[in-house]
């Protein structure tokens, strides 16, 4: 009976090669290359790479973005998810979709939209200008345009989660008198944090991460306005490999980390939802 | 809600809408010779085609590597798929430099595609394989989850009443997927219609040949051509929604057929 419903071991063989050939050739060669070429000329020059001062105002440029705009895109996600889970009205899917634009727009477009509004030829922009606010080929530019990228990350998480939830358990919190933030903080958090974690790691990741958007608003002011996707542009545009490949490898290093928390949020909430269904079954 | 609703606008709708507000300001003869002058029609050529051919690519082999997964028993099974969503959490840059590495003359595969007389980076073919690196994760993830929910009581059935395994899957597996398959489908082109981080390494960026419609509108803001790259912005935000409304139609599709089984 199993034979008729599987393949041959050939034909098996056969498809597991063809696709580790093909995912080989995508993923896991470049990736060997990445760290290939960061080490190329040694440890020693791959630290020195990293230690140099125009590399490592990359690096805080970076953090300092995600520090803002992580934070801010949790926020509206938790709030977005909560009322689009926990209330009806009209006009939800019209929502659901704008949150999804983001998503959508290239990010070239991304960025463009920013230069428009507040670059110099806008009449906001002159007048920002005047009053000695900068926002375009500044930082304020740059947090402006990761936040657009990286909107949806959390609501996206989120949504499924809650509403896969239902609304049960805060009703009952309420009416047993807690008021919406204790019923927030201590029914609909605890329920939804690993959703939650996961939505931020991807958040962060391409907040880190953004390349296109960022690249239009920015103005590659060494030192000041290259965040460290733009380093490796630039450094890779110089001819100076060893170093592109170097921050590089770091961007790598946060992209395998975050792909980890995912692999261990999936198994902790597997774990957790098996667990309650035995509680369950115990109580019953 | 309302703060929701007030973020949402600043950060989003507000910008957006600045794109057509300054679309509108250009009279129709600007409009057109910007959308339709030669460079912007070989920038088109190449930037769907591309994602059109990447998503193809990744239909294919998405839907294999789903299988396989899925499927098969084999060592390094669950680390192989934790990493098929590097495409998306690797920085574009990187993804984009790497695979030039890997693809340019004396890269590791591109030294052996040159030996048959095949350029890869620096050519259009550099551009396909940049969009199917960056959509190589959607059909897998969408064909995944419906493949594990598959009873295998159909496929006994269909075994039990004489189908060879040929016909069991094209006839009883396959087509349950179709939703799937195209939403992964949408999905990766949609990516590659927009990715630029990654394409600008290792196409080259020459005008009329390789170069992306995400870089031309790029270039013309470099260039302070502001009109210009706000008229061919709105043609791919345009097709950009069109596509996702497409995708919600495909997903809503999808779901319903695994409502009804």
């Amino acid at each position: 009976m199993t034979k008729t419903i599987s393949e041959p071991f050939w034909v098996r063989a056969l498809l597991i090669g063809v696709a580790l050939v093909f995912l080989g050739l995508f993923l896991f060669v470049p990736m060997a290359a990445v760290l290939a070429g960061a080490l190329k000329k040694g440890v020693a020059v791959y630290l020195q790479s990293l230690a140099d001062p125009e590399t490592l105002a990359s690096i805080r440029l970076t953090l300092l973005v995600a520090a803002i705009v992580v934070p801010l895109n949790t926020l509206f996600g938790v709030a977005a998810s909560w009322a689009i889970t926990k209330f009806d009205f009209h006009g939800k899917n019209v929502l659901l979709t704008l949150i999804d634009l983001p998503f959508t727009v290239s990010p070239v477009i991304a960025g463009m939209i920013f230069v428009l509004l507040f670059g110099a030829q806008s009449v906001l922009g002159a007048w920002l200008i005047d009053h000695g606010i900068k926002i375009i080929f500044a930082v304020p530019g740059i947090v402006l345009a990761t936040t657009f990228v990286t909107f949806p990350f959390v609501a996206r998480e989120l949504i499924p989660l809650m509403q896969s939830q239902g609304i049960e358990e805060e009703e009952a919190a309420m009416t047993l008198g807690a008021n919406a933030w204790h019923t927030f903080f201590r029914v609909t958090l605890p329920n939804i944090k690993w959703g939650l974690l996961y939505g931020i790691i991807l958040c962060n990741a391409r907040a880190m991460g953004e390349f296109g958007a960022v690249s239009v608003v920015s103005g590659h002011i060494r030192g000041l306005t290259n965040t460290m996707p733009l380093q490796v542009e630039i450094l890779y545009n110089e001819y100076n490999f060893a170093a592109a490949f170097a921050v590089s490898s770091l961007l790598m290093m946060l992209a395998l980390v975050t792909l980890a928390v995912k692999q261990f949020i999936e198994w902790k909430s597997k774990s957790v939802s098996i667990r309650a269904v035995f509680e369950g079954s115990e109580s019953a | 809600m309302g703060f929701t609703l007030t973020y949402l606008g600043l950060i989003v709708l507000i910008p957006l809408s600045t794109l057509f507000l300054k679309s509108a300001t250009l009279n129709w003869t600007e409009f057109f010779d910007a959308v339709f002058s030669a460079r912007t029609l070989a920038a088109y050529r190449l930037s769907f085609g591309g994602s059109l051919v990447g998503a193809l690519i990744n239909v294919v082999f998405g839907f294999l590597v789903a299988w396989v997964l899925v499927r098969y028993e084999f060592p390094g099974r669950r680390f192989i798929d934790a990493l098929v969503d590097i495409p998306f959490a690797l920085p574009t840059a990187v993804a984009g430099i790497a695979l030039t590495a890997v693809y340019s003359q004396n890269g590791w595969i591109g030294h052996f595609l040159a030996g048959y007389g095949i350029k890869a980076a620096f050519s259009p073919l550099g551009v396909v394989i940049a969009l199917t690196f960056v959509g190589l994760p959607f059909v897998v993830r969408t064909v995944q989850p419906v493949l594990e929910e598959l009873e295998k009581d159909v496929e006994e059935a269909a075994a039990s009443l004489g189908a060879n395994r040929w016909q069991t899957f094209s006839k009883v597996i396959f087509p349950t997927l179709i939703p799937a398959v195209l939403t992964g489908f949408a999905l990766a082109f949609s990516r590659a219609l927009g990715e630029y981080g990654s394409v600008v390494f290792i196409s080259g960026n020459m005008p009329y040949k390789t170069e992306i419609v995400p870089l031309l509108i790029m270039t013309k803001l470099e260039q302070y051509e502001y009109a210009q790259a706000t008229a061919i912005a709105v043609v791919m935000l345009t097709v950009s929604f069109g596509l996702l409304l497409l995708i919600n139609f495909l997903q809503a599709w999808s779901r319903k057929q695994q409502a009804m089984k």
